[in-house]
């Protein structure tokens, strides 16, 4: 087998891989909560649960897919495509080991960024066409976060692209063979992991669809496959984070050789994803005037005083 | 406020910690079908008849318990044997209207209608919660081994007459009682 970068082998590997582990992580995510809330989770359906990712397509599958009568169609139908596209995209750029990747972009941090934007598109049309007063607030809510994380999810970017001095996701890690930039760059990892729990609505920053409070928020009305694009999506968008971690603060691909690059790849991201479902399990929601304040007074100010002092020490060590 | 933000931050840690530690702990979880409860003798679950230690039926068709039942899940018919006895013709209890409160057993005078400790009742055809006598007969005494009705009361049945019941009195002929 002859992997590429670029090769149809190679994207339509990476496809698969990503959808896959985006379903199955319906499954991890729920025995790891139920182990976390000394409960079991799911462990029926197939050896100690495993196939239980397969009952659950088929139920989701076989649901009526219902549009209401008063919801707009056309951005109703669109919305749910608008964010797996998306969130699909920007896996383009992520560099999963030396061989293995779809492009070698040298925009790679901008057009992840880019793409996460976008994303708030699909939030913000699938609440908006809803015509549901608790998507409405959902979506409102979305619009907001969106727009106060992705200042400082960039900025706490900025450090890394500056020690590396490359916008390209695999020179990044190339970057990192002599020492990860969690090291360098803790505060900028730390203010980028707040940033990307908030910018795949994660718990606790799941405030668009906060459940206590506004039913499911934007996805209210959503049905059948729709609601299942939006929560495959945001499963997909948890591995497209942790994978953004690995890659920027983590090495990436880099380990000790007595395994291969893309295996320690998924060791990496996969310790982040349990960590992400550990804050789910742990962590109480924040009320959402507190997270925007929290977010403007607080995270913007400490990452640009992170970037700052890493342009200083950087150009003082020149 | 330094010292407000790092007891914040260290809370959170602890929290995210204490509830990783719960990985390792045992689960609350009971996997029913697998792990089957302990039940309690005396629990109130699905309602038997119970038979007499000679193996009769016990219920004498009093309607005691059709009478006592909060919600009329009982419906029985009065039938009278050869012998004397009497005897429900049908027995019906429809289970999916019972609520268990064990009323129609305290109201029994014969300790024939019983509660027992199984509550896996569920059907998937409603009709199949009605049970008639034929299902709610066992083949025992139930809670209360030694008890037979006609053999310590006053009713007079074949082969039994009036006063030969256990620790019964001969009955008195006001006749003699006359001066």
């Amino acid at each position: 087998m002859n992997l590429e970068i670029g090769s149809p082998l190679t994207v339509g590997l990476i496809l698969f891989a990503v959808i896959i582990t985006g379903a199955l992580l319906i499954t991890v995510e729920r025995r790891l909560l139920g182990f976390w809330q000394e409960r079991l989770g799911p462990n029926r359906v197939g050896w100690f649960g495993s196939l239980q990712v397969v009952a659950d397509m088929i139920k989701i599958f076989t649901k009526e897919d219902w549009i209401p009568p008063f919801a707009d169609r056309f951005s109703f139908v669109i919305a749910p495509g608008i964010i797996m596209s998306v969130v699909l995209l920007s896996f383009a750029v992520i560099p999963f080991a030396p061989n293995i990747g779809v492009i070698d972009s040298n925009i790679g941090v901008l057009f992840v960024l880019a793409m996460a934007s976008l994303g708030a598109y699909s939030v913000m049309l699938g609440g908006l066409s809803s015509d549901n007063k608790y998507a409405l607030l959902g979506s409102l809510r979305a619009a907001a976060q969106m727009v106060s994380y992705e200042v400082f999810m960039g900025i706490s970017l900025l450090g890394v692209v500056a020690l590396a001095g490359s916008f390209n996701l695999r020179e990044i890690v190339e970057a990192q063979a002599d020492g990860w930039y969690i090291i360098p760059q803790f505060i900028g990892f730390v203010i980028f992991l707040i940033a990307g729990v908030a910018e795949s609505h994660r718990l606790p920053f799941d405030i668009p669809e906060a459940e206590q409070e506004i039913c499911a928020g934007y996805h209210t009305e959503y049905s059948g496959m729709k609601f299942g694009m939006f929560f495959v999506a945001e499963y997909v968008g948890l591995v497209l984070i942790s994978s953004l971690i690995t890659v920027l603060f983590f090495g990436g691909w880099l380990g000790p050789t007595f395994l291969p690059p893309i295996i320690w790849f998924a060791i990496k991201a996969f310790g982040f994803i349990a960590f992400f479902i550990l804050m789910r399990a742990a962590v109480p929601r924040p009320r959402y005037d507190q997270l925007m304040t929290y977010g403007w007074l607080f995270l913007l100010p400490l990452s640009l005083v992170n970037l700052l002092v890493t342009g200083v020490i950087i150009l003082s060590t020149q | 406020m330094i010292k407000l933000i790092v007891d914040t931050l260290l809370s959170q840690v602890r929290t995210l910690w204490l509830v990783f530690m719960k990985l390792f702990q045992k689960k609350d979880t009971v996997e029913y079908p697998d792990q089957q409860p302990y039940m309690f003798p005396r629990w109130r679950g699905r309602i038997i008849l119970s038979r007499d230690p000679d193996g009769e039926e016990r219920c004498v068709a009093c309607n005691l318990c059709a009478v006592a039942c909060p919600v009329d899940c009982i419906a029985l018919q009065k039938g009278e044997m050869e012998d004397g006895r009497w005897y429900p013709e049908f027995f019906r209890i429809n289970f999916s209207r019972c609520i268990m409160c064990g009323f129609c057993e305290e109201a029994c005078p014969t300790n024939a209608i019983q509660l027992t400790p199984d509550f896996e009742m569920a059907e998937y055809v409603r009709q199949d919660m009605v049970w008639e006598k034929e299902d709610l007969l066992i083949n025992g005494t139930g809670k209360y081994h030694d008890y037979n009705f006609y053999r310590v009361a006053g009713k007079k049945i074949e082969g039994k007459d009036k006063g030969e019941a256990l620790n019964e009195a001969a009955p008195v002929d006001v006749r003699s009682l006359l001066p």
